[in-house]
């Protein structure tokens, strides 16, 4: 396959479950331009991290909004943009500890963007303007310059 | 949509002659999955099962809800003198649980036979 660009693009309902769809086409795609397995494994998380966040924090689980999932292949890179309807972030949440966790001073959630954060090459959070239509964006880069 | 999270657990004695509870689970591990994570493990008496085995071999998907239940579980266990061990995660699972922290609490082996062995 040549490495033309392309775009792809999923909706889904804020049904929980549903993010393993957005999953599956990320994973097809990246498989399609030639990402590694284990490359293509931690795409598969931090997309359904990402549309997780979007169900629940974007769309606060109603089911009548969607996420919308915007794959982007080119050259020698995959961006994924995962879009709700909230408001967006304001600041990003700080490292999870784990010590704090079993300990029983922070939240044992909250995992999910870290795990974004860690498994991709860029990812950015961007508010929306006019409080609806937030995005986060991915980028995972064939030959990773961090392995 | 998730597909239903089951499991089961076996007594087992380890070559050293340790009485282990194993946790085995199938499906996806999830938000859904609470009673079949923790459930399962309250179900077990504290004071008379110390040691604790997680099999992940039939799991094909663990998302951040299902690491805040496996994290439950090992606070339940700190507290309560259990040590946790894991095993039949794939590559990926055990570099997201590496990630976490999750390795610190919950020792991480390739097979049960080596879980068993250093038990």
């Amino acid at each position: 396959m040549t490495h033309k660009s392309a775009n792809v693009e999923v909706r889904i309902p804020s049904r929980l479950g549903y993010e393993k769809v957005a999953m599956s086409t990320a994973a097809s795609v990246a498989k399609l331009m030639g990402f590694r397995e284990d490359r293509v494994e931690d795409l598969k998380t931090a997309v359904a991290e990402a549309c997780i966040n979007a169900m629940e924090h974007g769309n606060r689980l109603k089911e009548e909004l969607s996420v919308g999932v915007v794959l982007s292949a080119g050259e020698d890179a995959l961006e994924v943009k995962v879009i709700d309807d909230g408001k967006g972030l304001k600041t990003l949440p700080a490292k999870p500890d784990i010590d704090k966790k079993i300990h029983g001073e922070e939240d044992p959630r909250g995992m999910g963007m870290f795990l974004i954060q860690a498994l991709v090459d860029e990812a950015e959070w961007v508010a929306s303007a006019n409080g609806k239509s937030s995005y986060v964006r991915l980028v995972i880069r064939l030959d990773s310059p961090t392995e | 949509m998730q597909s239903e999270t089951k499991s089961r657990v076996d007594q087992l004695t380890s070559p050293a002659g340790h009485p282990v509870s194993v946790l085995r689970f199938e499906g996806d591990i999830a938000s859904t999955s609470k009673d079949a994570v923790l459930g399962t493990y309250q179900g077990l008496a504290k004071d008379k099962f110390k040691l604790i085995l997680l099999d992940f071999t039939k799991v094909d998907y663990i998302n951040s809800s299902g690491i805040a239940l496996v994290i439950q579980m090992l606070i339940e266990a700190a507290n309560s003198g259990q040590k946790v061990f894991a095993y039949g995660l794939s590559p990926h699972f055990t570099k997201v649980f590496t990630m976490v922290g999750i390795t610190k609490y919950a020792g991480l082996f390739p097979s049960q036979d080596a879980a068993m062995a250093a038990l």
